[in-house]
């Protein structure tokens, strides 16, 4: 047991070490006086400004009475603050239907994504067996694929199977591997555990199955939360996919009914940005909660590229 | 190491390697069913006359032919295509590089800045199409309004074909934080030791940055140059829903025309075609990339 605890120290100043740890925070301390530090952060928050300053317009927007949208000067601060929009907006796009089917294509597809790709990232990390680098190679050059040579006969084969409007289309691909950057970034990070207890797990006569579940996912934490944000965020802001897939109104996500939404109501602006932040809300609480575990997660997952 | 599996042998092995391909069978399966089959579906597909409704027509070389030498629109959406690529991959790559390059310096609250950076790839292609088409309106638009107020010349964003893809440029570089956190986690990789040793004998922090960050970096940069070129190839949804297209087709990207032939115009057999060409296009670019990596890609000697 106390082997246990040192190695789990160990781990754990790992990460530490590759979070906190840098080449530059060495320089930083060094090179760096007041002065310098100062532009650095000014430097940042005016760039940090600029990028969150379109979805700051959008929030804003949603928020205006229509006159104030094509005021000039443009103003930022709605006034008066029209909180009505939302009510309105939800009234006129059934956001909570596409909320429920947005929820069950991102739910079933990130499980599947995360179960495949921990699983197929176990055997090539942690089973020999004479093909594994072969058929890994092949992995990694499907990254290399466009997707879009796929699209059409995977489109025919879904129609012949009768899968048109229903969740499957959207979710069934993902338990088959679940893509095969999840797959590297998670057998990246499985390379670096230790073996030794896997080696006592299995003298005591555990299955692999046993030791995936009870060793190596405890340990995955962090890459395992950060390929979760990756495909919820994937499979919520998809847009083809369900543009394809999901013709019948009531079969829409967020994103296509967002889309049939425009088409309703071209300009007015006020609820189309309340329809928009309506869809960014949850995937932004999302990524906040998980945001530690998500930066963590990818600084871990071996990505210095070798 | 796979000389000696090779000579590994014994039921123990043998269960272990069972056991290894029956881990990675989801992937093998979804391999062969969503993308070999696929494959070899759209090469057929690629020669014949084809509406799901109606059977395949065998064509022969029909759809190739007319491609290249009775379509305008295939012209014009590949230089729109190029156009996009030469313009943005660079642009969001370099760009992606110094903010990553920023946000790795271990200052009090670069965290935050690591997080909002990213906001903007969270964002849903859709609400995010939306309020660009907003800001770049002519009339009412926000990015007008600035141009205004600056003195600077104004334009009419959605509606000049000169000047319509840089809309597109602009969003793609609002969305570099994806790229940026790849680069960032390279960077927090760079064995700290390098940068100590080179200290020591005097390199200063440009040299530091020249001879250690740069080279230690190139697999990233390559890595986000492949896949960027790859995936602004396929631009779609932003194009889709802002412009359709237009005007006068200056917006009409490859994708957008290959998905209005197959699902508009209900010509798969004709946008199989168009798939294949670019894969072929896309292909000679990797492969080109691929050569040129051994000249400026820096790998660690081989653990």
């Amino acid at each position: 047991m106390t082997q246990t605890t040192s190695a789990d120290v160990k781990l754990r100043k790992a990460s530490d070490d590759s979070l906190l740890v840098t080449g530059h925070r060495a320089q930083a301390s060094g090179m760096m006086g007041g002065v310098a530090h100062a532009a650095l952060y000014l430097f940042l928050s005016a760039i940090c400004l600029l990028l969150l300053f379109p979805s700051l317009w959008m929030i804003s927007t949603s928020l205006k009475e229509p006159q104030q949208i094509f005021a000039y000067p443009p103003q930022l601060i709605p006034r008066p603050t029209v909180w009505w929009n939302y009510v309105e907006a939800m009234q006129k796009f059934p956001f909570f239907l596409y909320l429920r089917n947005t929820l069950i294509v991102t739910g079933l597809a990130t499980f599947g994504t995360v179960l495949a790709a921990s699983l197929v990232a176990f055997g090539f990390a942690r089973r020999r067996f004479p093909e594994r680098n072969f058929l890994f190679g092949v992995l990694l050059s499907t990254m290399m694929l466009p997707s879009i040579v796929t699209l059409i006969p995977t489109f025919v084969l879904f129609t012949k199977l009768g899968w048109v409007n229903t969740f499957l289309p959207l979710t069934v691909p993902s338990f088959f591997g679940g893509g095969a950057f999840y797959v590297f970034l998670l057998r990246q990070f499985y390379l670096t555990l230790p073996y030794d207890y896997d080696e006592a797990a299995y003298i005591d006569g555990a299955s692999s199955l046993r030791v995936w579940w009870e060793i190596i996912l405890p340990f995955s934490k962090a890459p395992l939360a950060a390929i979760t944000v990756f495909t919820v965020l994937a499979h919520w802001n998809d847009f083809m996919g369900p543009l394809l897939y999901m013709n019948k109104p009531q079969m829409r996500t967020l994103a296509l009914g967002l889309q049939f939404f425009r088409d309703q109501y071209v300009t007015q602006w006020n609820y189309l940005m309340a329809g928009s932040t309506l869809t960014l809300i949850p995937v932004l609480l999302l990524f906040f909660a998980a945001q530690r575990y998500f930066m963590e997660g990818i600084l871990l997952t071996g990505l210095s590229g070798r | 190491m796979s000389a000696r599996i090779k000579t590994r042998q014994g039921p123990l092995a043998r269960k272990e390697a069972w056991e290894g391909r029956l881990y990675i069978l989801p992937w093998v399966l979804g391999f062969l069913i969503f993308t070999v089959g696929p494959m070899i579906a759209s090469v057929y597909f690629s020669f014949t006359k084809y509406s799901v409704l109606s059977g395949a027509k065998w064509l022969g070389l029909t759809n190739y032919t007319r491609l290249f030498t009775d379509d305008r629109l295939f012209g014009l959406s590949l230089y729109n295509t190029f156009y996009f690529v030469i313009l943005s991959v660079p642009l969001n790559l370099f760009v992606a590089f110094l903010i990553a390059l920023l946000l790795s310096v271990q200052v009090r609250g670069i965290n935050l800045y690591r997080t909002l950076y990213y906001l903007p790839v969270i964002t849903p292609a859709v609400a995010s199409a939306l309020t660009w088409g907003m800001l770049f309106s002519g009339d009412f638009g926000l990015v007008n309004a600035v141009l205004r107020a600056l003195g600077l010349p104004t334009f009419n964003w959605l509606f000049d074909p000169q000047i319509t893809k840089l809309i597109f440029v602009i969003m793609g570089l609002w969305g570099v934080g994806g790229s940026v956190i790849i680069f960032l986690a390279g960077l927090q990789n760079v064995p700290r030791v390098l940068y100590e040793a080179a200290s020591i004998d005097g390199a200063n922090l440009w040299h530091r940055f020249l001879h250690i960050t740069v080279p230690m970096m190139t697999p990233l940069i390559f890595f986000n140059l492949v896949l960027g070129i790859i995936g602004t190839f396929q631009v779609f949804t932003g194009a889709y829903i802002i412009t359709a297209g237009g005007p006068a087709n200056s917006t009409l990207f490859y994708v957008l025309y290959l998905y209005n032939n197959a699902f508009k115009f209900f010509k798969m057999g004709y946008a199989s075609a168009l798939a294949w060409v670019l894969f072929v296009i896309i292909l000679i670019f990797t492969i080109i990339q691929l050569r040129m990596a051994r000249l400026w890609v820096f790998y660690e000697a081989e653990r």
